[in-house]
């Protein structure tokens, strides 16, 4: 391994170093702050030594790892999302009895997994990312050791999550089998050639890993899973969850059938189409159905993985920038809904029904104001950045002229508009009993929580109003990959 | 830069009145009223010097835009932020800010929580609303057409009347799936355009004449007219209108017909027909259909209601059925009518609700057959609600009548019957005024009703507005020259080479008599 390749994988070696670091600071002295400014300060000098791989880039480390503008966009992405979690999970872990050090070795274990996801082209790093990313967030997600749902979202995800690994892998060696290479590059000669390969093998094979994607990716009819653990696991991991874990298989979606060209199959387009159909057709009804803010957010990730995929079918340059940017403002503004979930939540419990946060507005106006505005968000209105990220997605779709799709979007985006103005609604309740209910023992935002929640904020609308610069950040990225 | 100054200072004092409005109640109310203050004297700067201009130059070819501004907001895509303001935004400006007083006047008693968040949700609906009417980059109008949606809706939600939540989230989802059309019309567009230029372009001018087939044209120009229809609003498409108007504040009430209304006319106006000359033509006997049964269904329904609020709001459904027509009719007298209807429905409207409001702050009613008698105990206020009942029937002398006299006298020359019809819906609105005047100020006091009248503050604002409908009634020429060419350019963008449009110019340049000294004339006769 040369000087270079080292410099190139920098940021995720800080990150296994700082894991390591963690692990030994909990052993000589278990202090939630001492932790948390390891951790911090190691996520930060991960983040800072990106700019020290983007010197060498684009550069392949072994045949598994691909670093390039690419790659570097979307660890800059998970990792800044890993930083705001750490803060939220200090003040939420804080309030709790028992220890709360290990979450953030496992936190740093998760993030290398979906780190490696990010950079890998190969199947073996693809697997071993996942797996390392997966095994983490099985037990971030049944963390707190106080009641049965965290528990019931753990195992529940750690089955789940086992048989869709079996999927993945059994689609790999369909492949492999057929192939005699796991490297996605290798795959895309297969497609086009053909030859004496057996097609109907291959597609088998796809059709599995599509389904291991699926499952992590949440998407229709491999969803179940979803609302349960959103609703189980403490708030902060499950902004993990549907953030970094979500972002970097996405990010690894993109990368595998951008290289194997298995986009292009007419088969495949049809495939995802209707899954992507479905997702948003299923995540905005169900949701409609739910009483939970958690659940809510829970079905409203499948339907915005689904707008994510109608971005991503779309062909062209246009198509993966939306998607890319899609994905970016969808992470502020998720980070920022659970961010507030986080906060809001009382010392005996979470807060997750809509009486929790009947009347939020008037107890705690800016809170409100935030939540609000990360809902607004979601639902795409102006202002906002989630607005400008639907706008590419329908641009974008317009530009290969996706119709059906597109009109699908529009159609359910609709739907989902009742159950996020359903939950604005409760916020905005001025009725006097609304405003004294809700979880009585209300705990004060620590300071990290409120500077957090308004960067969060502040970003979330100076991407609404000026996403230039984003725009061009992530138009480089997506060049790169081309 | 004025252009974003006035929109940059509602934001800014709506923002203030927020922040204010912790410390006390006041703040709030005097920070809204002296923003939209010098708004107000903005925008008449600008008009007065438009007029001066207009004066000097008279019936020159349409120049540019009075005022513009125009910076690079994506590069990446071709959006600009790009404001302009001719005559038909300059007149919708002035009575945006003007109803916005109004609006700020009529809720000062009645909003008493809350009352930083309502102003700042108010200014910031007229914000968006300015920013439909100045923007010229259709992602920009889309942008601010979907801006003032989530304020209106806080209005109404939290500061409504009994079903409050419901209306507030019908008239959302009616509002942004007609709107998310619209976007999906307005990327078709953009897409079009980039594919025979090669340009990324939202701007309105570099979108006017994209060459469409009757294929294609048809469903985009649908978009748009769909949303637009769905604000303006057009039957069956109207029925978020009646619930929102009922639930909402006084001030919400004043706003929504006054305004919000008026942004679905100003679409039609600016970008259906301009941008879709051959669609709309295509589609004009359907348009002008709809809205003569607009007319009449309005009407009729409006004759029908117990309740004071959704009385007025089905009347709305009525008068902007002539805004339809007369859009549709499009040649200079039904435009020019169109025009005078839409700024004196604003004004006369908002001053029923206006009233209506301050009758239901008194008796805690609104239901037609729980007051009556009124007159007795509130004799100011009876008379204002007589005066803009009037002005709401048509009264001559009155600018509504301006407006749907011109909107007959343009229809008539397309089409006689639907014309004959739409006359037919004015002589209903005499039935509902009546009924309204009567229902709630005549007749016998049988409830005993002892109520304060019209104080100082409400009469500052219900006297002004009459006197506005009386000059709109009696020398509406200065909003006509204003108007004017505005008109003519949106008329040379239309560009129809179709019949209506030879009809249309042949009458025109054959008579020299424009249609508002015709009017004039008819004044004189009477």
């Amino acid at each position: 391994m040369s000087g270079s390749d080292f410099r190139a994988l920098l940021p995720l070696f800080v990150i296994a170093g700082t894991a390591v670091l963690t692990m030994l600071t909990i052993a000589f002295r278990r202090s939630h702050l001492l932790t948390l400014s390891v951790t911090l300060t190691g996520l930060a000098l991960s983040f800072a030594s990106l700019w020290i791989a983007a010197a060498v880039i684009p550069r392949q480390v072994t045949t598994l790892l691909i670093i390039d503008q690419y790659a570097l966009f979307y660890l800059g992405l998970i990792i800044g999302a890993t930083l705001v979690v750490a803060l939220l999970s200090y003040g939420y872990f804080e309030k709790q009895n028992g220890h709360p050090d290990e979450m953030y070795l496992l936190l740093l274990l998760a993030v290398l997994g979906a780190g490696v996801l990010v950079v890998s082209n190969h199947f073996v790093s693809f697997l071993l990312g996942l797996e390392t990313l997966s095994a983490a967030l099985y037990t971030l997600s049944a963390y707190p050791q106080q009641g049965k749902l965290p528990l019931e979202a753990g195992i529940k995800y750690l089955i789940l999550g086992a048989s869709s690994a079996a999927f993945l892998i059994f689609g790999m060696a369909l492949i492999y089998a057929q192939l005699g290479s796991m490297e996605f590059t290798h795959l895309q000669l297969a497609m086009t050639s053909g030859g004496s390969l057996d097609q109907a093998l291959v597609l088998a094979g796809l059709a599995l890993i599509i389904t291991g994607i699926g499952f992590k990716l949440a998407l229709v009819p491999f969803h179940l899973w979803t609302a349960d653990v959103y609703e189980g696991a403490p708030a902060p991991v499950t902004a993990f969850l549907a953030t970094v874990s979500k972002g970097s298989v996405f990010a690894l979606l993109v990368r595998f059938f951008h290289l194997t060209g298995a986009i292009q199959a007419p088969v495949v387009l049809l495939v995802l189409g209707i899954i992507a159909v479905f997702s948003m057709i299923a995540g905005n009804v169900l949701g409609m159905l739910q009483e939970n803010v958690k659940r809510i957010l829970g079905y409203s990730s499948i339907a915005h993985m689904g707008y994510l995929m109608v971005a991503f079918l779309a062909a062209g340059e246009l198509g993966g920038q939306a998607a890319a940017f899609y994905l970016v403002t969808y992470i502020i503004t998720i980070l920022g809904a659970f961010g507030v979930v986080s906060v809001v939540s009382g010392t005996d419990r979470e807060a997750g029904t809509l009486d929790d946060f009947r009347g939020l507005f008037w107890r705690e106006p800016g809170l409100g104001v935030i939540f609000t505005l990360m809902l607004l968000s979601l639902a795409g209105i102006p202002l906002t950045a989630g607005f400008i990220g639907k706008f590419y997605i329908i641009a974008a779709g317009a530009s290969s002229a996706t119709w059906g799709l597109i009109i699908a979007l529009v159609l359910t985006s609709v739907l989902g508009l009742f159950y996020y103005l359903r939950v604005i609604v409760a916020i905005y309740d001025l009725a006097p009993a609304a405003v004294a209910t809700g979880i009585s023992r209300l705990r004060r935002p620590s300071l990290s929580e409120r500077y957090v929640l308004a960067a969060l904020t502040v970003t979330l609308l100076w991407v609404g109003v000026y996403p230039a610069p984003i725009l061009k950040l992530v138009a480089a990225a997506v060049k790169s990959l081309a | 830069m004025i252009l974003i100054c006035l929109i940059a200072i509602l934001i800014l004092g709506g923002l203030l009145s927020w922040f204010t409005g912790r410390r006390s109640n006041l703040w709030p109310r005097c920070i809204s009223l002296a923003f939209l203050g010098v708004d107000l004297i903005l925008s008449l700067m600008l008009w007065s010097r438009d007029a001066s201009q207009v004066k000097l130059l008279p019936a020159l070819a349409p120049k540019a835009w009075i005022e513009e501004v125009d910076w690079t907001w994506v590069p990446q895509l071709g959006i600009h932020l790009h404001l302009a303001l001719d005559g038909l935004s300059l007149l919708l400006v002035v009575l945006s800010i003007i109803l916005g007083i109004a609006a700020v006047l009529a809720s000062w008693k009645e909003i008493g929580e809350g009352v930083g968040f309502f102003h700042f949700n108010l200014m910031w609906i007229l914000a968006g609303i300015l920013g439909v009417f100045l923007s010229v980059d259709l992602f920009l109008f889309y942008f601010s057409w979907e801006m003032m949606l989530i304020p209106m809706y806080f209005l109404i939600s939290i500061w409504g009347h009994e079903r409050r939540v419901y209306a507030a989230v019908k008239f959302f989802i009616f509002t942004q799936t007609s709107g998310l059309l619209m976007l999906l019309g307005i990327l078709a567009l953009y897409f079009i355009h980039h594919h025979l230029t090669g340009v990324y372009s939202f701007e309105y001018a570099d979108l006017v004449g994209t060459p469409l087939s009757a294929k294609v044209g048809l469903p985009i120009m649908l978009a748009f007219f769909v949303a637009f229809a769905v604000k303006l609003p057009v039957v069956p498409l109207h029925t978020w209108l009646p619930d929102a108007h009922t639930q909402a504040p006084t001030a919400g009430s004043i706003i929504l017909a006054g305004l919000l209304l008026k942004t679905g006319a100003y679409g039609m106006l600016r970008f259906v027909v301009p941008l879709f000359p051959d669609a709309a033509h295509q589609f004009t006997p359907i348009a002008m259909i709809l809205g003569v049964v607009g007319i009449l269904y309005g009407a009729v329904l409006a004759l029908g209601q117990t309740d004071l609020k959704r009385l007025v709001a089905y009347t709305s459904v009525s008068h902007l059925g002539f805004v339809l027509l007369g859009i549709f009719a499009w040649n200079e007298w039904a435009l020019q009518g169109a025009m005078m209807a839409m700024i004196c429905h604003g004004i006369s409207t908002g001053a029923l609700f206006l009233i209506v409001g301050q009758i239901q702050e008194r008796s805690h009613t609104r239901e037609i057959d729980r007051l009556g008698g009124l007159w007795a105990t509130v004799p100011r206020l009876s008379g204002a609600g007589l005066f803009f009942a009037a002005a709401s029937m048509g009264l001559p002398g009155l600018g509504d009548f301006v407006g749907e006299f011109l909107v007959l006298v343009g229809t008539y020359q397309q089409h006689i019957a639907l014309a004959v019809m739409a006359a037919v819906g004015i002589l209903t609105s005499t039935f509902y005024g009546l009924r309204f005047v009567q229902g709630a100020f005549h007749g016998p006091n049988s409830n005993q009703w002892k109520l304060p009248d019209l104080n100082p503050r409400e009469a500052s604002v219900v006297v002004p507005m009459a006197a506005i409908l009386l000059w709109l009634g009696l020398y509406p020429q200065p909003v006509l020259n204003t108007f004017k060419p505005a008109m003519q350019r949106l008329e040379e963008y239309a560009g129809r080479s179709s019949a209506v449009r030879a009809h249309a110019s042949d009458s025109a340049r054959n008579e020299p008599p424009t249609a508002a000294r015709n009017l004039q004339e008819i004044n004189h006769e009477r």
